[in-house]
């Protein structure tokens, strides 16, 4: 038994895909916290399917697929950004236009000209095929670097989260503390796609931060806990995906899925009722009141 | 409004905000200077906030200037009802995100210290841990006062602090706020409640988009004012030396012809 567990790890791709997922997890549970809290849960989707468009493009180019799906991502983050602080549309309505017409762009890209080096049912819905060292650094570095972001601008960060307003007015520069949660999401999503797919990455944004959600009413022990929490599915996900023979991507969602299940069927009432305004956030301000 | 005076922390000149075609406010001039107890008062969507915000620079200017002396700490309690209640985070979480500087999560002995001596200041030692909705109206109330306070500002601007609170938690608050004014603390607030917190003031200023009356309770809250102001008819009755708000709804020839009654007593 223990033996069987053991054996896929003496393949390379199997060690990869296993430290991509568990660091990738960890990473989108972290983020996905603020995501979460700040009631834009469908930017995750969204974002992914957006920065199809840039894979489509910079394989058409043949040019590396980090820096232009990439380059694409952080573009459409910050766009959307700007877009919704400006309460130009709502956050909601930004993302959606956004976000589709990119993956309409990707899409149509694939039907005139076909695709050249990357595999597109990966980019869909995952695979640790294709997943290399250059991936398991990519990844760790995107986790640094979010990481890093957040142990220096922790404070400023909470604030923006849950009083932006208030924030503002106290010193914070709330504008750039968006863009750079932005830019860290984007980064998490490009780094989190090969072995999740466009389909499923938004999954691992939202399902760990409310399962922390469900377990604590503290801020700090809800980032440990969502971290935790995506990590454990990212890591549990791909060992099911290897033994089960089925996609990363579905395996890790549905780990994350079953984890969700059980923690809601524990906790019981206290923890629904903590869940369940996750995300609803305040009405808009009346203007003039 | 009060002379030009360079030590004023804030100074709004002709402000006028408008959300798109709509004026929300109109040639507003307000000086707040240090020690000031202002109540700011008007019916719903007066501008009351937008006064607020104009003072904090959070909204943009269509007109007019405001000037705020250089370096000056302003902080914002906002209205309970904008807060996300279900936001996980705890009393001291929520006091110490406000401590600007530190460049680490975790909070300092000396920052727990100076939150827990807050938070005894103001009646709240032993609730730390808890979630902020798990607290009543007046603590929730406090904590976000508390916050503020601990940015250590010279101007405290406060949107319907009593708002939703009953009679013995009013009192609570316009206590806490009174004796925080005399610790010098300049303090703006915004209210509905004429009798029981713009009456006590020192300041009052009645707003209706423009400013219709400003100076002292007793000679701001006259009928005429607050007619212009709420573009209904008030009595002004006189207790104790200070204005007592009375509605005059049963002036109306409708009114009261069954059931006649002296007057109620105006929101």
């Amino acid at each position: 038994m223990i033996d069987e567990l053991l054996r896929p790890f003496q393949y390379e791709f199997f060690r990869n895909g296993l430290a991509v997922a568990t660091l990738a997890g960890a990473l989108c549970g972290t983020v996905g916290v603020y995501v979460v809290l700040k009631g834009m849960s469908y930017i995750g989707h969204g974002l992914a399917h957006a920065i199809f468009g840039g894979f489509a493009a910079s394989a058409l180019l043949g040019v590396s697929f980090v820096l232009g799906a990439g380059a694409w991502g952080v573009a459409s983050a910050l766009m959307i950004n700007g877009v919704a602080r400006r309460r130009v549309i709502g956050a909601d309505a930004a993302i959606g236009v956004i976000t589709t017409a990119s993956f309409a762009f990707g899409l149509a890209l694939v039907s005139l000209f076909g695709t050249t080096g990357q595999s597109f049912d990966a980019a869909l819905f995952g695979s640790i095929l294709g997943v290399s060292g250059g991936d398991v650094a990519l990844v760790a570095a995107v986790a640094a670097a979010t990481g890093g972001l957040i142990f220096v601008r922790f404070r400023a960060l909470l604030f923006t989260t849950f009083d932006p307003e208030v924030a503002d007015v106290s010193g914070v520069d709330t504008a750039r503390i968006d863009a750079l949660l932005m830019v860290a999401l984007a980064g998490s999503i490009l780094a989190t796609m090969q072995v999740l797919g466009v389909t499923l990455v938004a999954a691992t944004l939202v399902i760990p931060p409310t399962v922390a959600r469900m377990l604590t009413n503290s801020f700090s022990r809800m980032l440990v806990l969502s971290t935790g929490v995506g990590a454990a599915c990212g890591f549990v996900g791909m060992s099911l995906s290897y033994h089960l023979d089925v996609q990363s991507g579905p395996a890790i969602v549905l780990v994350g899925a079953t984890v969700f299940a059980g923690t809601f069927a524990i906790t019981g009432a206290p923890g629904r009722r903590r869940a369940g305004g996750i995300g609803a956030r305040i009405g808009a301000r009346r203007p003039g009141g | 409004m009060s002379a030009k005076c360079a030590s004023d922390l804030v100074r709004l000149s002709g402000a006028t905000c408008r959300y798109g075609e709509q004026a929300v406010l109109v040639d507003v001039d307000l000086a707040v200077a240090p020690r000031d107890f202002i109540g700011v008062v008007g019916p719903s969507g007066s501008g009351k906030t937008t006064l607020l915000k104009a003072m904090m620079g959070t909204v943009g200017l269509a007109a007019g200037t405001a000037q705020r002396r250089p370096g000056l700490r302003v902080a914002y309690v906002p209205q309970v009802e904008t807060v996300d209640w279900s936001f996980p985070i705890t009393v001291d979480e929520c006091v110490l995100m406000a401590r600007p500087g530190r460049r680490v999560p975790w909070t300092s002995r000396a920052e727990r210290g100076e939150a827990a001596l807050l938070l005894e200041r103001l009646g709240l030692e032993g609730l730390g841990g808890r979630h902020i909705r798990e607290l009543s109206g007046g603590q929730q109330q406090r904590v976000f006062i508390a916050r503020a306070l601990l940015r250590e500002p010279e101007l405290l601007l406060l949107d319907e602090p009593t708002s939703g609170v009953d009679v013995r938690l009013r009192h609570e608050v316009l206590h806490l706020l009174d004796d925080l004014n005399a610790t010098g603390l300049a303090i703006v607030i915004t209210t509905h409640d004429l009798n029981g917190i713009a009456a006590h003031l020192p300041r009052v200023i009645c707003l209706n988009r423009m400013v219709i009356g400003a100076g002292r309770p007793h000679d701001v809250l006259t009928p005429a004012v607050l007619e212009r102001t709420y573009g209904a008819t008030m009595d002004v009755l006189d207790h104790a030396g200070m204005p007592v708000i009375v509605d005059g709804f049963h002036h109306h020839p409708r009114a009261g012809a069954e059931h006649p009654i002296e007057g109620r007593m105006a929101t």
